[in-house]
């Protein structure tokens, strides 16, 4: 049995500690803190860096849908490109095509990846660990191709893609396009990031880890494995299609070649680097894939592969549970709870 | 008439390429139960390797032999270096070093030899079309070659005392262990010739692709239908699987849906036989006891 590893007999129905609530004080300074460094770059930063922020924003929000499906469910994609490029692809169509405004896109969006989450969670159940990575991956190689096709080009574009453009800020605010752009994001990020936590910390959440890490047990304690693995799918789509709006909007451009195996490869390093199954990972994730290939292209245009490929390797090496899990084990050696 | 001939020719052709792709990929998911993703890679390696052998001047078929010899060295290395450590990790940490492999390996080929694409000869270059314009030169070539190395891999593993002692490692490691077998090495003997295998598709399919970095990117998914649709723990079915998927492949493209979606006939195949039936056409239906 691999699954109790190390866990001593007493210590599963030994006393739970369980740790003292945080004052509300304090956790309302923790908010107040974290909404002024969230905003202060609307003031420290130039458009360009600016726009490189909500970029890395709007990858940790992919990185935390993957997270969902991969880190905590355990069921292994290559292929969250996909549900990034049915997200971007559905907000340009409407925007458009049909002239909806951008808010009004993104419940659709989330709608049809979160049905298409759902509909490939289903072949997802009979496939387990490297069948699954293999069936997502050809997935994410094939999805250019499909976005180029002739019988959806009066939609799609064909290989032109689609151009778009940025909301305008409400009329009263100070703030320029980008600088919008940016607040936009982080208010549909930060919603997403608290379902996220929420779920996670839920009872549902608990189902979830737990059809991860014994799925036999978790049966037998009456999870409906195959309806939590399905939603799982469901939601993790919902939100990297959420974010692949937000990408299609902040770039105000979609073509098929940018959707290419590399997004969902970039997504999965991420996950790894930020910290699979964490959610304050997903965000060192989204930083990470967006900032570390700026630096490496300086040195050359294959260096960013190539430093990927070294550091993924690196990390599950040396760091398997991420830059989160670093940080997590500095905080318990300074006997600080993260 | 004469199309479809042609076709399924033309068919059987590329599929012996990934018959030959699909056969590297048993070989490792035999012995380790795991799918590796970067045997794409590494034949493109292999394949610049060749290229670059042959531009300094070397006959065809010394840069052949040699660059399988190199490419049997790269696999043992990789095996030895970064699959050993990780051997007994979960499956996400394997898959994630097989995609740092994919990633390191694809983008080093791109930054030493270049994006751009490049010719590589075939060495039964003829202009003339064979039997009346059915097959070409270098697709019977290259066929008669994949099924040499088929024949030769198949002949290795049922008379050498080597493969015999492969099969026994991969097929249960802690008996072979202990009637002596070094198991270690067994599974990087089976990178090697992996790898190995993996050159000679290369070799002998960029002639038809062009030889650029993201060569093997489409090889290697209809590598994995058809070994998945033989069987994914049978070597003879994979390769079976390989050709029927280049004869599916070549008549899907040219009569049913264009050459636009031959990526997602691949993915409708590999979807297809895992709903369907998961353990392929020919291959064991694997029971856990929980």
């Amino acid at each position: 049995m691999s699954a109790s590893k190390g866990l001593h007999p007493e210590a599963a129905i030994g006393p739970i500690a369980v740790p003292a609530a945080t004052p509300a004080w304090r956790r309302g300074l923790y908010l107040l803190v974290g909404i002024a460094v969230a905003l202060a770059p609307l003031v420290l930063l130039e458009s360009f860096h600016l726009f490189q922020l909500t970029m890395a924003v709007i990858m940790a929000l992919a990185v935390l849908g993957l997270n969902i499906v991969c880190g905590y469910n355990g069921q292994i994609s290559l292929g969250h490109g996909a549900f990034f490029a049915v997200g971007a692809y559905a907000t340009a169509i409407l925007m458009s095509h049909f002239d909806w405004s951008f808010w009004a896109t993104l419940p659709v969006s989330a709608v049809v990846c979160g049905v298409i989450g759902y509909g490939i969670g289903f072949p997802a159940l009979r496939l387990a660990g490297h069948y699954l990575a293999l069936t997502t991956f050809s997935l994410a190689v094939a999805v250019p191709q499909i976005l180029k096709h002739k019988s959806i080009e009066d939609w799609t574009g064909g290989v032109q893609g689609l151009f778009l453009v940025k909301p305008d800020p409400p009329a009263g605010l100070p703030l320029s396009p980008d600088q919008w752009m940016y607040v936009v994001t982080l208010i549909v990020a930060g919603a997403c990031f608290l379902l996220a936590w929420n779920l996670i910390r839920s009872r549902i959440g608990r189902a979830l880890i737990a059809t991860r890490d014994n799925p036999t047990a978790a049966e037998a304690m009456g999870m409906d494995i195959a309806s939590l693995k399905t939603r799982a799918f469901a939601v993790s789509a919902m939100i990297t299609g959420i974010a692949g709006s937000l990408s299609a909007v902040a770039i105000e451009f979609v073509a098929p070649d940018s959707f290419s195996i590399f997004v969902s490869i970039t997504l999965f390093v991420g996950m790894v680097v930020g910290g699979v199954a964490s959610i304050l990972g997903s965000l060192f994730g989204g930083l990470f894939v967006l900032f570390v290939p700026n630096i490496a292209e300086a040195i050359s245009k294959a260096a960013p592969g190539v430093i990927y490929g070294v550091i993924l390797i690196l990390f599950l090496f040396l760091l398997p549970d991420g830059f989160a899990g670093l940080l997590r084990r500095i905080g318990q050696r300074l006997r600080i709870r993260p | 008439m004469d199309g479809l001939a042609h076709q399924i020719v033309a068919g059987i052709a590329t599929g012996g390429i990934y018959a030959s792709v699909a056969l590297a990929i048993v070989m490792i998911y035999q012995a380790t139960h795991h799918v590796n993703f970067a045997q794409g890679e590494m034949a493109t390696l292999s394949t610049f390797i060749a290229w670059s052998m042959i531009q300094a001047g070397m006959p065809y078929w010394v840069a052949f032999f040699g660059t399988i010899v190199v490419s049997f060295a790269i696999g043992v290395v990789v095996e030895r270096i970064l699959i050993r450590p990780v051997a007994n990790a979960p499956v996400l940490t394997m898959v994630g070093v097989f995609i740092g492999l994919l990633l390191i390996i694809g983008n080093a080929t791109g930054w030493i030899f270049g994006y751009t694409t490049k010719v590589f000869p075939s060495p039964f270059a003829s202009d003339k079309p064979l039997f009346g314009g059915l097959v070409s030169a270098h697709e019977l070539g290259s066929t008669l070659v994949t099924l040499t190395v088929l024949v030769l891999v198949w002949a290795f593993f049922r008379f050498t005392r080597l493969g015999l002692a492969m099969r026994a490692a991969a097929y249960n490691p802690r008996s072979a262990r202990l009637v002596g077998i070094r198991v270690g090495w067994m599974l990087a003997l089976g990178w090697g010739l992996a790898a190995a295998i993996g050159a000679v598709a290369g070799m002998m399919v960029a002639p038809v692709v062009f030889l650029d970095p993201t060569m093997m990117l489409g090889i290697l998914l209809y590598a994995f239908a058809g070994a998945l649709m033989g069987g994914i723990d049978n070597p003879a079915g994979a390769v079976l699987g390989g050709f029927s998927v280049g004869v599916l492949e070549n008549l899907a493209g040219a009569y049913v849906v264009g050459t636009e979606l031959k990526l997602t006939v691949a993915l409708a195949i590999i979807i297809g036989v895992l709903v369907v039936r998961p353990s392929g056409l020919f291959g064991r239906v694997v029971l856990s006891r929980v």
